[in-house]
């Protein structure tokens, strides 16, 4: 039985995981209109590779990667290209990106699908270009590149592959029911994807307020007869951040600004697992995703296999959105996630869960008050920050204190929001913080870039008028020792030259006259 | 359907600030209910006198500040603060020693730094701090404990607080006095042979500070501060008086116990030093700042020219919070030896 290690800080939110029947998975229905946005996933955007007016089959990639930190866009069912333009999508920002729009056709024809049960004898190379050509991002909700995660380098090796089902934030039960439905998908993608990072040992952590999933996975486990280890943890908020799962299984601490891989590790969501073993074993890139529609202004809370573009109204009206105005729908969870600005934007490769709160379940904010620096912030922090400090310096906008004070190691969990008396708005102050830090940093590069400039234009302005000084020196010498070599003055010489000129001129006359 | 925009976490906690002030402001009743058992109505007219004075100067200088003065005075931070200093205000002191101590406290010590949250020194400190040194003979009449003389009704405490020139005010020395004052008689002796003293310490005041001990338990209970700052100072409180005991000498700086349990130690403690805005933030800072706190409690008691210290020690530690803080930053995560787990 593995030692399970205690994390600083953290809360006990209400759970609510009840509400949206964690383990109940249906289809939702495929809608008239698919919107794709061409970033899904944390880097570059995708490039679309069909046009206006193209018929698209499911699994059908529409648009490819650019570059390394990028993933493809497969269609999710048959269909026609639309448009390409610019959509309302779902980002905190509220901003529209670029998206492809497919007309969808109802018949839901697919390419034929080529995959391998033989992965084993495929190299890490091979796969780890699969999982990228299907399109895996990671689905815990930041949408890091799964192929970038999975090449560490040889200077990191791979301990553990660990699979990241702790599933903290309330509400949220799409890991849950994905691990209760697809249990045996997942315990082959984990072994797939320890495979690809040479792994010695595969490690899933579930949180103890999961019996379902704990069972199923467990199960699975004996089915596959693997060699994967379960461990489970007691519920906690934010146990599920990747450096804090890490810390609760192993003991160890990510290093600052480092990665899992510095310590060994590779960490994983249940998603992208499952998404990893489709992709290698059936040839289906990701198209689809659990979603879960949850909170009490839904008449039917649920989990839905959805596919991706589907609008957020789409699915609000599946589970039977009571529109009261004015209504907050939350995409994620009620801890990190953002309001969403247009319910016409679509689910992306990220979309764990579509919150919709009543008033009285989730109510608005009162206005903040003064920080009385009770410290409660300080004991929530699971980064061991202190909350009321950082605060302190994010207004008065004292970067050397807020990097004293490592701004840059919060992970913008909000239990220091949750548990504050005066109902400040801490996380917002830091994200804000820490835009400001980004662009003073950029505006520092900027202008090094230039001083870089001016400094180089200085240098060769003056390496070339000392070229030129140095040629005019070098004739002048030339001259110089010309001269002393006919050994004379030239201007002597010149004087003479002229004297004897009008000599010659004062003769003149009498030889005409 | 127009959409909420709100800013991540949408949930939260129960904690509020005035519920927070609620409970300290409950947690002083065991201790007010002793000190008015034992001295009578003196105290619970200078907690009603200097509330009503509190939250009118509070109401006006929030009103001239332009903010809302109904936020300010419902967050109950002001009644807190007066609170705090009435009770450590002598039983029957003038009404206006308790005017004069309020108004320090409320503008000098904390509104012109900018209200709640904003004040670098403990408001009711400041207001003590400035009566003790402008008034120190209405300072120093604390009543004797009843049984040793009769505790005053209510008619004569108004009088005694109202128009202090016609009546005879009684007051007796406190157990700190008399150790102060003790200058031939061993430490047992001292407190066999005065009145005012049994072998716990001083009559009266003993009961009051475990009766400030149980608020403060309950409050610890509740989570509204951590035990860092207040069992920091108790223990460096105890630990110097044993290194003082001498023995029991008639040098003797008094008994562990005797000083656990004397003056303001426990309130002190519990209601003063715990005030978070002006002490130090993190938990190995509290540590620190209340053993220094109790350190020059001590030092103070027995040298210097004060027979209890709490106020002045509680004023310069607020000074150093800020250094403190400077070198208690806790170990953020990821910040120890790779891939180590800090303790």
């Amino acid at each position: 039985m593995r030692t399970v290690h205690d994390i600083h800080g953290g809360i006990h939110p209400p759970e609510r995981k009840a509400l949206s029947r964690p383990g109940e998975l249906t289809d939702a229905p495929i809608p008239p209109q698919l919107v794709m946005p061409l970033r899904q996933h944390l880097g570059v955007p995708a490039q679309p590779t069909v046009e206006v007016g193209d018929t698209v089959l499911g699994d059908q990639q529409i648009a490819a990667a650019q570059g390394v930190m990028s993933v493809p866009v497969h269609a999710p069912t048959s269909g026609t290209v639309v448009a390409i333009e610019s959509r309302p999508i779902a980002h905190a920002s509220g901003l529209e990106d670029q998206c492809i729009v497919i007309e969808t056709d109802g018949h839901h024809r697919c390419l034929d699908a080529v995959g391998t049960d033989d992965w084993r004898a495929l190299d890490a190379i091979t796969l780890v270009e699969r999982i990228r050509e299907a399109g895996i991002a990671g689905m815990g909700g930041a949408g890091f590149p799964t192929a970038v995660k999975l090449s560490p380098g040889p200077e990191r090796p791979i301990e553990t592959l660990l699979i990241n089902g702790t599933e903290c934030e309330p509400y949220i039960t799409a890991d849950d029911t994905l691990m209760q439905c697809h249990a045996d998908e997942l315990i082959e993608g984990a072994q797939i994807l320890a495979h690809v990072v040479s792994a010695d040992a595969i490690l899933i952590g579930i949180e103890d307020n999961k019996p379902g999933a704990i069972a199923a996975v467990e199960a699975a486990i004996a089915r596959a007869d693997a060699d994967i280890e379960l461990a489970t943890f007691p519920t906690k908020y934010p146990s599920g951040g990747e450096k804090q799962i890490i810390e609760i299984l192993t003991g160890q601490q990510v290093p600052s600004g480092g990665i899992p891989a510095d310590i060994g590790l590779v960490c994983v969501n249940p998603g992208t697992a499952v998404a990893a073993k489709r992709a290698i074993v059936d040839g289906k890139p990701l198209t689809h995703r659990i979603v879960t529609l949850t909170g009490e202004a839904l008449t039917s809370p649920q989990n839905v296999s959805a596919c991706l573009g589907t609008p957020i109204t789409a699915l609000m009206a599946h589970a039977g959105l009571n529109a009261i105005a004015p209504q907050r729908v939350i995409h994620g969870g009620p801890m990190m996630g953002f309001a969403v600005s247009n319910l016409q934007a679509p689910i992306t490769k990220i979309t764990n869960c579509l919150l919709a709160p009543t008033a009285t379940e989730l109510p608005v904010p009162e206005p903040a008050k003064p920080c009385i620096r009770c410290g409660h912030c300080a004991e929530a922090c699971p980064a061991s920050l202190l909350p009321q400090q950082l605060y302190w310096y994010a207004r008065a906008k004292d970067q050397e204190q807020l990097a004293e004070h490592r701004l840059f190691d919060c992970i913008e969990c909000g239990a220091c929001a949750y548990v504050c008396p005066s109902q400040i708005p801490l996380v917002q102050y830091y994200r804000a913080a820490k835009g400001q830090i980004r662009d003073s940093e950029q505006e520092k590069r900027r202008s090094d870039n230039s001083r870089g400039r001016f400094e180089a234009r200085q240098a060769r302005l003056e390496a070339e008028a000392a070229a030129r000084e140095a040629k005019r020196a070098a004739r002048k010498a030339a001259a110089q020792s010309k001269a002393d070599a006919e050994g004379a003055d030239p201007i002597q010489a010149a004087i003479e030259r002229a004297k004897a000129r009008k000599a010659d001129q004062d003769k003149e006359p009498e030889q005409t006259s | 359907m127009s959409l909420l925009k709100v800013t991540s976490p949408h949930a939260s906690g129960q904690s509020r600030v005035s519920a927070v002030m609620r409970d300290v402001l409950v947690a002083t009743v065991p201790g007010v209910l002793v000190l008015t058992g034992y001295f009578g109505p003196g105290t619970l007219i200078n907690i009603i006198l200097g509330g009503l004075v509190a939250i009118a100067a509070e109401y006006a200088v929030v009103a001239m500040r332009g903010r809302d003065p109904r936020v300010a005075v419902s967050d109950l931070s002001v009644l807190v603060t007066s609170t705090l200093l009435c009770i450590a205000l002598p039983p029957y002191a003038p009404w206006w020693l308790i005017a004069i101590g309020v108004l320090t406290s409320v503008l000098l010590g904390k509104q012109v730094f900018g209200g709640l949250g904003y004040n670098p020194f403990n408001p009711a400190m400041v207001g003590y701090v400035v009566l003790l040194i402008s008034f120190p003979v209405q300072m120093s009449a604390w009543a004797p404990p009843r049984g040793l003389a009769e505790v005053p009704g209510l008619g004569d405490t108004l009088r005694h607080v109202f128009a202090p020139t016609t009546i005879d005010a009684v007051t007796a020395a406190t157990p700190l006095d008399l150790l102060r004052q003790n200058t031939g008689l061993l430490f047992d002796d001292l407190l066999r042979t005065s009145a005012e003293l049994t072998s716990w310490g001083g009559i009266g005041w003993f009961e009051a500070n475990l009766a400030f001990l149980v608020g403060g338990i309950w409050l610890l209970y509740r989570r509204v501060f951590t035990w860092h700052a207040p069992i920091a100072m108790l223990v460096a409180l105890a630990v110097c008086a044993l290194m003082g005991y001498d023995g029991g000498s008639s040098e003797s700086g008094g008994s562990a116990l005797f000083h656990l349990f004397s003056g303001a130690t426990m309130f002190a403690a519990f209601f003063i030093i715990t005030d978070p805005v002006s002490s130090a933030v993190s938990n190995r800072g509290r540590l620190i700042f209340g053993a220094l706190i109790g350190a020059l409690i001590y030092l103070i008691r027995t040298l210097g020219n004060y027979p209890d210290a709490v106020a002045f020690a509680v004023l310069i530690l607020n000074f150093c919070a800020p250094f403190i803080d400077h070198y208690t930053q806790p170990k953020v995560y990821g910040t120890g030896k790779a891939g180590s787990k800090e303790t």
